[in-house]
């Protein structure tokens, strides 16, 4: 049976992990390509890196990083931030990277999703949606949350999978931060709504979080940072826990 | 030892060197016959859609080569599919090592598959040392059903090969490149054959 999946997240700025991270047997915590071997081994079934540097040094600095990370680590990873062109994917996917995430420049440019996905197949092009809900309707925003926009997200999420999106990447701005769950109301419609996986973000605080996501949320895959960066969740604990309720995961 | 990744544009191939060099071997990147036929083992790997990928081989005349190869072959994920008779993306004819069809899992189950899933019944020399309900990285829409030369099997929908063989012909649905220490053991079986 396929399994739920178990994503850790790392935020990157300037080829370094940006958010503390609780590992007292790291040489050197900022590592990403340390840290990326130390989940890899607990048993994370694939890896998220998110970017969030602004300069103009920086694409060369994230190749070089992919390159690293692709020769270090044997699962699946996830690349993304500040892809707005197929040439930005090339590069990346040339390097060892398996998927890239798009977020706001795929709501600035849809046909960037048709464009990756006809180029390099549907498997490697996650669409990230940012939402909050606002007056009992969940409308997508764009840059980490913060700006706004007229679209809600049951009919992005149709298009982008109609566009040839391969996964959807779902965080809850209402939930983000706070450790007290995941939008499993908006998952599970989300899932039912779309016929691609859908990874979980934004609102971990426990492992009975993750049981209900994927229970009551209908996640494909749960995606986490902090939680796993400060140690309060360990991924072979959570794992176990998860197949504890019957819920089928890789050990 | 001379590894040859046949080389038709076709997506990743970085991982699998990378996996190949933690192996400790090295492979190289060729579209050149010669090449590809003195090498001691031959990986064809794919992602991307069949038809597109079966127009590279035919427009670079790989497609009646790889057939005719002798040193044991690995297809991978797309690489596999094409070695099939045919395919159902695209509707494409495949290079009929595998007397097997290609077809869409249907929209009752989230398409592609996509993670990792238990390889079982397995067969093959492939699979020296791997113990039965391994769990392999998967990517895929599409599958080869069940036959005779399937060498192990998953379930997503219904039964299909996740891996076959035909003589030195070889084929994993399955990244093992991807799949951790599993996977990369399975790539050592192939590369020890």
């Amino acid at each position: 049976m396929l399994t739920k999946r178990i994503i850790p997240c790392l935020d990157i700025k300037n080829g370094r992990t940006v958010k503390g991270v609780n590992f007292v047997d790291l040489r050197d915590a900022g590592d990403p390509v340390e840290l990326a071997k130390i989940y890899s081994d607990e048993g994370a079934d694939e890896l998220v890196f998110l970017d969030i540097s602004a300069t103009e040094e920086r694409r060369r600095t994230l190749v070089d990083l992919v390159r690293k990370v692709a020769s270090t680590i044997n699962i699946p990873f996830t690349v993304g931030g500040g892809i707005s062109a197929v040439e930005d994917v090339e590069v990346l996917l040339q390097n060892g990277a398996d998927k890239v995430s798009i977020n706001s420049s795929a709501v600035k440019n849809p046909q960037l999703i048709n464009d990756l996905a006809n180029k390099f197949g549907s498997q490697c092009v996650v669409v990230a949606i940012d939402a909050k809900q606002i007056d009992g309707e969940w409308m997508v925003h764009l840059v980490g949350g913060k700006v706004p926009t007229e679209i809600r997200l049951f009919d992005w999420a149709v298009e982008v999978e109609q566009r040839g999106a391969g996964e959807i990447l779902f965080t809850s701005m209402n939930n983000d931060g706070t450790k007290s769950g995941f939008a499993n109301e908006a998952l599970a419609r989300l899932s039912e709504l779309v016929n691609i996986p859908i990874i979980a973000s934004g609102g971990a605080g426990n492992i009975q979080h993750f049981v209900d996501t994927f229970v009551d949320g209908k996640s494909d895959a749960a995606l986490a940072a902090s939680v796993f960066h400060f140690k309060e969740i360990e991924i072979k604990t959570l794992k176990q826990e998860l197949k504890n309720n019957n819920i089928e995961v890789r050990l | 030892m001379n590894i040859v990744i046949i080389n038709y544009g076709a997506g990743n191939i970085q991982s699998i060197m990378f996996a190949i060099e933690r192996l400790g071997y090295k492979a190289v990147l060729s579209n050149n016959p010669d090449e590809i036929k003195s090498a001691d083992k031959v990986i064809f790997p794919g992602v991307g859609e069949a038809s597109y990928a079966m127009n590279r081989l035919k427009e670079s005349g790989l497609d009646t080569l790889i057939p005719t190869l002798t040193q044991p072959v690995l297809g991978i994920c797309l690489g596999m599919q094409l070695m099939c008779n045919s395919s159902e993306e695209g509707n494409t004819k495949g290079l009929r090592i595998f007397d097997v069809d290609v077809v869409k899992f249907s929209s009752k189950v989230k398409v592609p598959q996509m993670g990792w899933n238990t390889i079982y019944n397995l067969k093959s020399d492939l699979f020296k040392g791997i113990a039965e309900k391994e769990y392999m990285y998967l990517v895929h829409s599409f599958y080869a059903t069940i036959c005779k030369e399937t060498i192990a099997t998953t379930e997503y929908e219904v039964e299909y090969s996740s891996a076959l063989e035909n003589g030195n012909f070889y084929g994993t649905q399955f990244h093992p490149e991807k799949s951790g220490d599993v996977g990369e053991k399975i790539l050592g079986n192939f590369l020890e054959l």
